[in-house]
C-alpha cells in the first residue's frame, strides 16, 4: 500500500460500553482493540521519516516503530520498543493527553486523522501484562539501597530502572495501597486498579521491596534512610496531592467535598463496591466545580454512584478546558451538564447541610499569566442552583507536609521542590527529586520521565 | 502486618491493644496519633496513641468500640494481626513551659492525657488531671493518671465514684476561687471540649484541644478533617489535632461528624461480617 491509499484509511474507532451500562459500574469505558483492530489502524501510519508523532511525545516513544511492529503482528517486540522510553504502555495509553501530544503533531492530524497512537500503545501494553515477556539477563547486583518516596507513577518508574541497574530499591508509600494518584485517583472505568497492578507486580518480581503505611517524615526520616538505615540515595516523587478549596462561604458545610478526598473513597477504598464498610456521600443533584481530569472523572464518579443530576461548573469555556477531550466527551455522553463560564461564589446551608450553590456568570477578558483569558464576572448575574452535593475539583499543590520529608531542603514559594533540572538532584547531597512535586506539566508521562532521569543520575551518582 | 501483642477489655465496650509497630513507637510523641485499618475491606479508623515503648517497639491504642469500623477491630485477639496501622500523625503537642497545667480528659480521651501530662511535666510544670466518665464501670487509665499527674480528680456524671458532675464543674470551682493556670489541655467528646473552652475563656487561660474530626489518609490530602480555627481553613491531620479551643468553631465540627451518620447506623445494625475477614485474608493470597 502506498502512502495515498494509507491516507484514505478511516480511523478505526476504540468499542465503548454503551452509556447506560457504562452509568451503572464503574468498568472500563473504553473496551480496547482487539488484533484486528490494531493492525488495521497501525496499517494507516505512514512510517514518516522524520516522525513529527515523537516531538509531541514527551518521552520520545519510536512511535514508527512501535506501529510498524504492529503492523507485522509482533506485539511483545512492539511492547519492548514502547519501554526502551516508557515503563508504562498500558498505562500511558489510556491517560496521557494525546491530542495535544503525540496524536497532535501526527502529519495526519492535519485531516483530522492523526493516527490513534494512545489506543495502540494501550493494546501493546496489555498484550505485554497479557503475555509476559521473558526477563533477560539482570545486572549483577551492586549492593547498594536507593530509597524511593512515594509510589506513583514518577516513583514507580525510578524503581524499575534502578532495579534494573542493579540496585537494591525499597519504595515507601504513605497510604496503604502503592500507585500514587494511578490508584488513589484516576477511577476505575478510565484506569482499572488491575492494569496498575500488574506494573506493580512486574516491579515486585524484579526484586522492588514496597514498604506501605510508612510516611517519610513522620515514620522514618530521610536523614535516617540516609544514615543507620543505609540508603546511598532518596528519590522523593511525593506528587502534588494536597487540594486546594475556593475559600468560598460556607465550604466547610457537610456536602462539600474535594475531589481527592471523594475520589479516595471511591478508588483506593472502594466505596462503590457493597462488601466495603468505606461510606461516601451519593448525593442525588451534584455540582462538580473545575474543567481538568479531576473534574470530570468526578462527574462521572458521580452519576456512577446513582446521582439524578451532575452540573459541571468551569469558569472558562471548553477550550480552555484542561481535561483529555475524550473524558470531556465521555462525561457529555453520559450525561453531565455543563455550565461554562460560571463561577461559585458561596455555597448555602439548610439544617446543617449544603443545601445549595451561588453563582456568577463570566465572560471572557485578558489573557493572564498562563495565556489563557482571563474569566471576569459578569455584574448581577448570580442565580443560585439547589444541590445536595459540591465537589471541588479546582487543583492541588505541594502538600506543606513536604517540608517534613528532609528539613532544610530548597523549595519555591509553591513548595515545589527546587532541583537541578539535569540532575534532578535537591539543595541536598544524594536526594532526589521527580514528578508533580518539582511542577511541571503534571501529567502521568512527564511524572514516568522524571523518574527515568532520576533513575540515570542517582546510578551516575552511586557509581562516581 | 502489625501484631497485636496485648488485648485488655478496661471497661465495657472500651479495649485497650498493645501493637508491635517499631518505627511509631521510636518517632512518637504526646499528642499524636495513628490510623489503623483491621482488613482489606475496612474503614481506616484514626485513634490517638495513649502510650508507647520505644525499647519494646509497641504502642498503646484505647479504643471505644462505637460503630461498624470499631466492632470490626473488636473482634481481632491477642496473637491476630492488624492490617495496617500509620503514624505517628498529627503535631506533637505544643506545651511551651507552664508552671501550672490542667489536662481535662472525657472517656476514651484520657488515655491520650497520660502522655500528655507526661510532657507537662517534664516541661516542669504541676499538673491538676481532671478525668470524666459517665458512671464508675466506664473508669479507664485513674491509676496510670493519678500515677502522673500531682493531683487527680474524677468525676463521674451519675455519682457512682468520686466527684458528682461534669468535668467541668471542678475546673470552673478551681477557676473561680483565683487558681492560676498556664494551660488547660482537653481531649474527649466535642460537646466536653467545647464546653470546657467556653469555662477558660472568660479567665483568658490559654487552652488547648484535641480535636477528631472524620479523616481519611491522615496526611493531608483529602481534605475531610477540615475545620475553622480562628476564622481560617485547617487540616486537622497535619495542622493539628491540637488547636486553640477558644478559636475552635466546635458547631461546624459536631456537624461535619455527622457527615455519614446515616450510613453509619445502617453498617451498625448491619454488624460485623464474620465471612469478611475470610475474604480479606483471601484476597491477600
Ligand atoms: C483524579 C486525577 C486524574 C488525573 N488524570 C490524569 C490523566 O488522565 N492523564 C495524566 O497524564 N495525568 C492525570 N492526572 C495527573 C497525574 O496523575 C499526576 O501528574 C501524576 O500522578 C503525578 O505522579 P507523581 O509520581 O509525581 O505523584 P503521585 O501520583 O501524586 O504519587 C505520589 C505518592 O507519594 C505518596 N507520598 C507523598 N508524600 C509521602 C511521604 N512523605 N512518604 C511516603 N509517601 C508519600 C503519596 O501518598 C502518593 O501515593 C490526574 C490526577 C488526578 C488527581
Ligand atoms: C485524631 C483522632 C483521634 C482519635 N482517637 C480515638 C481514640 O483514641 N479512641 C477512640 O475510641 N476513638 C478515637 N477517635 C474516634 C474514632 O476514630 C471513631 O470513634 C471511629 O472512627 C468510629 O468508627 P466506627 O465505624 O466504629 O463508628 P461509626 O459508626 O463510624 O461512628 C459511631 C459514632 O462515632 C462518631 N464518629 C465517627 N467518626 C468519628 C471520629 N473520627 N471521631 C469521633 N467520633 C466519630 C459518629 O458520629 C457516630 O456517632 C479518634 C478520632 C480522631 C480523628
Ligand atoms: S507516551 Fe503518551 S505521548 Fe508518548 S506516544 Fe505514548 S501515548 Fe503518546
Ligand atoms: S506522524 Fe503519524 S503517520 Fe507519521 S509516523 Fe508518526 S504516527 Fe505515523
Ligand atoms: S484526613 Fe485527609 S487531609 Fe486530613
Amino acid at each position: 500500500m502506498d502512502a495515498k491509499e494509507r491516507m484514505k484509511l478511516e480511523p478505526v474507532p476504540m468499542r465503548e460500553r454503551d452509556v447506560s451500562e457504562r452509568v451503572a459500574g464503574f468498568e472500563e469505558v473504553n473496551r480496547g482493540y482487539s488484533e484486528q483492530e490494531a493492525r488495521a489502524e497501525a496499517e494507516r501510519c505512514l512510517q514518516c521519516k522524520k516522525a513529527p508523532c515523537r516531538e509531541g511525545c514527551p518521552v520520545d516513544v519510536d512511535i514508527p516503530g512501535f506501529i510498524c511492529l504492529v503492523c507485522e503482528g509482533r506485539y511483545a517486540e512492539a511492547g519492548l520498543k514502547i519501554k526502551e522510553s516508557n515503563a508504562f504502555p498500558a498505562i500511558c495509553g489510556r491517560v496521557c493527553p494525546q491530542e495535544r501530544q503525540c496524536q497532535a503533531t501526527c502529519v495526519l492530524s492535519k485531516q483530522g486523522k492523526p493516527i490513534n497512537i494512545g489506543y495502540l500503545e494501550r493494546f501493546v501494553g496489555d498484550y505485554l501484562i497479557e503475555y509476559p515477556p521473558e526477563q533477560v539477563g539482570s545486572t549483577a547486583p551492586t549492593g547498594k539501597k536507593v530509597a524511593v518516596v512515594g509510589s506513583g507513577p514518577a516513583g514507580l518508574a525510578a524503581a524499575g530502572d534502578l532495579a534494573k541497574a542493579g540496585h537494591q530499591v525499597t519504595v515507601f508509600e504513605a497510604l496503604h495501597e502503592p500507585g500514587g494518584v494511578l490508584i488513589y485517583g484516576i477511577p476505575e472505568f478510565r484506569l482499572p486498579n488491575l492494569t496498575v497492578g500488574h506494573e506493580i507486580q512486574a516491579l515486585l518480581e524484579m526484586g522492588v521491596q514496597v514498604r506501605t503505611n510508612t510516611i517519610i517524615g513522620r515514620t522514618l526520616t530521610v536523614p535516617e534512610l540516609l544514615g543507620v538505615i543505609g540508603f546511598k540515595a532518596v528519590f522523593l516523587a511525593l506528587g502534588a496531592g494536597a487540594p486546594i478549596f475556593l475559600g468560598i462561604e460556607g465550604e466547610n458545610l457537610p456536602g462539600v467535598f474535594s475531589a481527592n478526598e471523594f475520589l479516595t473513597r471511591v478508588n483506593l477504598m472502594r466505596a462503590f463496591r457493597d462488601d466495603y464498610d468505606t461510606p461516601v456521600q451519593r448525593g442525588r443533584n451534584v455540582v462538580v466545580i473545575g474543567g481538568g481530569n479531576v473534574a470530570m472523572d468526578s462527574c462521572r464518579s458521580a452519576l456512577r454512584l446513582g446521582a439524578d443530576s451532575v452540573t459541571l461548573l468551569y469558569r472558562r469555556t471548553r477550550a480552555e478546558m484542561p481535561a483529555r477531550i475524550e473524558e470531556v466527551r465521555h462525561a457529555e455522553e453520559e450525561g453531565v451538564d455543563f455550565q461554562l463560564l460560571v463561577a461559585p461564589t458561596r455555597f448555602l446551608g439548610r439544617d446543617g447541610r449544603l443545601a445549595a450553590v451561588e453563582c456568577l456568570r463570566m465572560e471572557l477578558g485578558e489573557p493572564d499569566e498562563s495565556g489563557r483569558r482571563r474569566p471576569v464576572p459578569l455584574e448581577g448575574s448570580e442565580f443560585t442552583v439547589e444541590i445536595d452535593q459540591a465537589i471541588v475539583a479546582v487543583g492541588a499543590r505541594v502538600n506543606p507536609s513536604a517540608r517534613l520529608v528532609m528539613p532544610g531542603m530548597s523549595q519555591d514559594e509553591r513548595g515545589h521542590i527546587i532541583v537541578d533540572p539535569e540532575t534532578l538532584m535537591t539543595s541536598v547531597e544524594g536526594v532526589f527529586a521527580g514528578g508533580d512535586v518539582i511542577g511541571g506539566e503534571e501529567t502521568v508521562i512527564e511524572a514516568l520521565s522524571h523518574g527515568r532521569r532520576a533513575a540515570r543520575a542517582i546510578d551516575e551518582y552511586l557509581n562516581s | 502486618m502489625f501484631k497485636i501483642l496485648d488485648k485488655q477489655e478496661l471497661a465495657e465496650s472500651i479495649i485497650e491493644y498493645t501493637i508491635e509497630a517499631r518505627d511509631i513507637a521510636r518517632h512518637h510523641h504526646a499528642g499524636q496519633f495513628c490510623i489503623i485499618r483491621v482488613h482489606s475491606h475496612c474503614e481506616r479508623i484514626p485513634l490517638s496513641i495513649a502510650e508507647t515503648n520505644s525499647q519494646a517497639g509497641t504502642i498503646t491504642l484505647v479504643v471505644q468500640i462505637a460503630g461498624h469500623s470499631t466492632q470490626e477491630l473488636a473482634q481481632l485477639e491477642a496473637g491476630d494481626s492488624i492490617l495496617d496501622v500509620v503514624g505517628p500523625l498529627g503535631q506533637p503537642t505544643k506545651i511551651g513551659s507552664p508552671r501550672r497545667g490542667i489536662f481535662v480528659g472525657g472517656g476514651v480521651g484520657v488515655p491520650a492525657g497520660s502522655s500528655m501530662v507526661r510532657q507537662m511535666k517534664q516541661a516542669g510544670a504541676q499538673v491538676l488531671a481532671i478525668i470524666g466518665f459517665r458512671s464508675k464501670d466506664l473508669i479507664i487509665y485513674e491509676e496510670k493518671m493519678r500515677a502522673v499527674a500531682d493531683e487527680l480528680v474524677v468525676t463521674t456524671d451519675d455519682g457512682s465514684y468520686g466527684y458528682h458532675g461534669l468535668v467541668t464543674e471542678p475546673l470552673q470551682e478551681r477557676l473561680a476561687a483565683g487558681e492560676k493556670y498556664d494551660v488547660v489541655i482537653t481531649v474527649g467528646p466535642v460537646v466536653m471540649m467545647r464546653a470546657v473552652a467556653e469555662v477558660t475563656r472568660p479567665y483568658g487561660t490559654h487552652t488547648i484541644a484535641s480535636l477528631n474530626p472524620i479523616m481519611v489518609d491522615g496526611t493531608g490530602m483529602c481534605g475531610a478533617c477540615r475545620v475553622t480555627v480562628g476564622g481560617e481553613t485547617k487540616f486537622a491531620c497535619v495542622d493539628g489535632p491540637e488547636f486553640d479551643a477558644h478559636q475552635v468553631d466546635f458547631a461546624e465540627l459536631a456537624q461535619r461528624l455527622e457527615i455519614y451518620r446515616d450510613e453509619e447506623l445502617r453498617a451498625h445494625e448491619a454488624g460485623p461480617h464474620e465471612c469478611r475477614l475470610e475474604q480479606a485474608l483471601k484476597e491477600l493470597g
